[in-house]
């Protein structure tokens, strides 16, 4: 696991025209609810919300080397803890997701001290235990007040404010856009200085971070933290997009479906996120279209041509792509 | 007893009867030297002598069972391994430890960790003291690339540089902690003649511009005489001569220890 060099292509100047993409780009992600339907919007709302869980399992798989097989169950403590607080006490549905964040930054905090002691696949086992027993915590019956038990929890939708003339799907989109706009820049920031490379040191080489001053076991449960921190955030935003909870939405293939996307989108890259979080949405309804019979075969199918021919990740495709292009244009502006 | 106090007293490093076994196997049967500030002090020994097990002691890697070891008057017992650093003792690795992945530049700048102090919230916040910070940091990374001759290579990733070139990166990321101490373990292996000759002079200039103390664990003799004011030479675990470079060389038991391995 040696995703290319993420801090010096994060860093590699944010140029002018760089800047007037990246503001295109925005733009044509915001007029994207106006030119689909109402059911696609909501499709691209929950892009957005795996985009926010994915970057947060990228930190802590990605860049900080600590392999998560559990993600689903932080999803699932952030979009129950958004549920109970709405369905029990009435606490408005944007007031409900930095609370799931805060109860999913201690949560990650606390398992990831007993999970210092283990590394690779040990802790890919424990992180599993975890994500497979968290759907059978949530039915668990002294919790039934809260939860719901095996019949969750229903979420009304919410309306948009202000008398905005958008429909509730728009509105969400928005929302859920504005969130994930402001955890990306925070995840940048956080990733590209002093605390990104040392996440990285710990990833490439425990022993020399700590030489040069790290404290690993601190890095390492705080990235824990971080990570569950945005992937409850995510499960909070997919719980009110959803306009449910259930148990049994949580399961372990949930957690594995993070790894295939952060996997697939690019290791310890900030736009990897966003690929994969593409991946895992759409990818399963086009194998559903394919075949009605097998489209996890399909799903199987698209998944090895995805690593076949990008072996880095769709992130690091880009990448080279990209360097190939202007590699060529620059001998071109030579000659 | 009181000599060894009294030495410590005015040394940087007094390393005091320290003895180390794995098992039932010594690697270090108590050894003990001092080295003063701005002293330039070489280990010697046959392979398996204990050089690199007294290293680790010294970044805290591994526990010793017996002795004591002061860095400036603080035992190093009461400092975390990830405080060394931060105390003033930096170091290379006889296997290179660079994080792979990075640039030159990123290497670099992560050896000034433990003199900076921006966390996870002001971080993610980019507050403008982490800026100024970064800025600072970055400077006197490009300052050190300058020193080492790296400006060629600054941004690309470390893994695609040859290794005498990851040698230079790894001298350039211990000096970014400032370190009071410098720690080098076998810095001449796998470098060419003139590359082992440039070292030389620059662990002068480490001493000499920087004005950093120097622990040299070192196979290649040409380079540790030429380079050290005293050399400490260990055979299976023990000290056995401790001198100016000439006396050691001269030494009946270090003779014997090199030559009795036929190195």
């Amino acid at each position: 696991m040696t995703p290319a060099s993420p801090l010096t292509a994060a860093s590699a100047a944010p140029g002018k025209s760089r800047r007037i993409a990246l503001a295109v780009l925005l733009l044509a992600i915001c007029a994207l609810p106006f030119l689909v339907t109402n059911y696609h919007t909501f499709q691209l709302t929950m892009v957005l919300v795996y985009a926010i869980a994915l970057l947060g399992l990228n930190i802590l798989t990605g860049y900080n080397g600590q392999i998560s097989l559990g993600h689903g169950a932080f999803y699932a403590i952030g979009a129950y803890v958004a549920a109970i607080l709405m369905d029990k006490w009435g606490v408005p549905y944007w007031a409900t997701v930095p609370v799931a964040g805060l109860v999913c930054l201690a949560a990650g905090f606390l398992f990831g001290l007993p999970a210092l002691r283990l590394e690779g696949l040990y802790l890919a086992l424990a992180t599993f235990a975890l994500g497979v027993s968290m759907p059978q915590l949530l039915k668990y019956k002294h919790l039934e007040y809260w939860t719901g038990g095996v019949q969750g929890i229903v979420i009304m939708k919410p309306d948009p404010p202000f008398g905005l003339p958008i429909n509730q799907d728009q509105w969400l989109y928005y929302f859920t856009l504005a969130i994930a706009l402001v955890m990306f820049l925070l995840g940048w920031n956080l990733l590209r200085g002093r605390v990104g490379r040392s996440l990285i040191a710990i990833r490439d080489q425990p022993i020399a971070a700590e030489a040069m001053g790290v404290n690993n076991s601190l890095y390492k449960s705080l990235a824990f933290g971080v990570s569950a921190m945005y992937t409850g955030v995510a499960g909070a935003l997919g719980a009110i997009a959803v306009q449910f909870v259930a148990p049994d939405s949580f399961n372990i293939f949930l957690s594995i479906t993070f790894l295939v996307g952060i996997v697939i989108g690019g290791l310890a890259s900030i736009p990897g996120a966003i690929y994969g979080a593409i991946f895992i949405q759409f990818v399963p309804n086009i194998a559903d279209q394919i075949s009605k019979a097998a489209p996890w075969a399909i799903y199987g199918v698209f998944m090895i041509g995805f690593v076949y021919l990008m072996p880095v990740g769709v992130a690091g495709a880009i990448r080279i792509a990209w360097a190939r292009i202007r590699r060529g244009s620059g001998r071109n502006g030579q000659q | 007893m009181l000599q060894t106090q009294a030495t410590s007293g005015n040394s940087l490093l007094a390393v005091d009867g320290v003895s180390v076994h794995f098992g039932g196997i010594v690697a270090l049967d108590g050894v003990s030297f001092d080295i003063a500030p701005g002293q330039i002090a070489g280990l010697i020994g046959p392979n398996g002598a204990g050089k690199t097990t007294l290293f680790n002691c010294l970044s805290r890697l591994y526990r010793w069972q017996g002795g004591r070891i002061v860095f400036d008057g603080q035992s190093l017992l009461d400092i975390p391994r990830h405080r060394i650093a931060t105390v003033g003792i930096g170091r290379t690795f006889q296997n290179l430890a660079l994080f792979r992945s990075m640039s030159v530049h990123d290497n670099v700048m992560l050896g000034r960790h433990c003199r900076t102090r921006s966390g996870f919230l002001s971080n993610a916040l980019r507050l403008p003291r982490v800026v100024r910070e970064e800025r600072a940091s970055a400077e006197q990374a490009a300052q050190l690339v300058a020193f080492l001759g790296l400006e060629a290579d600054a941004d690309k990733r470390v893994s695609d540089l040859p290794f005498g070139t990851q040698k230079r990166v790894e001298l350039a990321r211990a000096l970014a902690s400032e370190p009071r101490l410098l720690l080098l373990d076998e810095p001449a292996c796998g470098l060419n003649h003139e590359e082992v000759h440039a070292l030389g002079k620059l662990i002068h200039d480490i001493r000499g511009r920087l004005g950093i103390t120097v622990l040299l664990v070192e196979h290649h003799m040409s380079l540790v005489m030429s380079v050290s004011d005293k050399v400490v030479a260990l055979n299976f675990g023990r000290k056995i001569a401790e001198g100016t470079p000439a006396e050691v060389q001269q030494h009946p038991e270090v003779v014997q220890a090199y030559l009795g391995n036929g190195d």
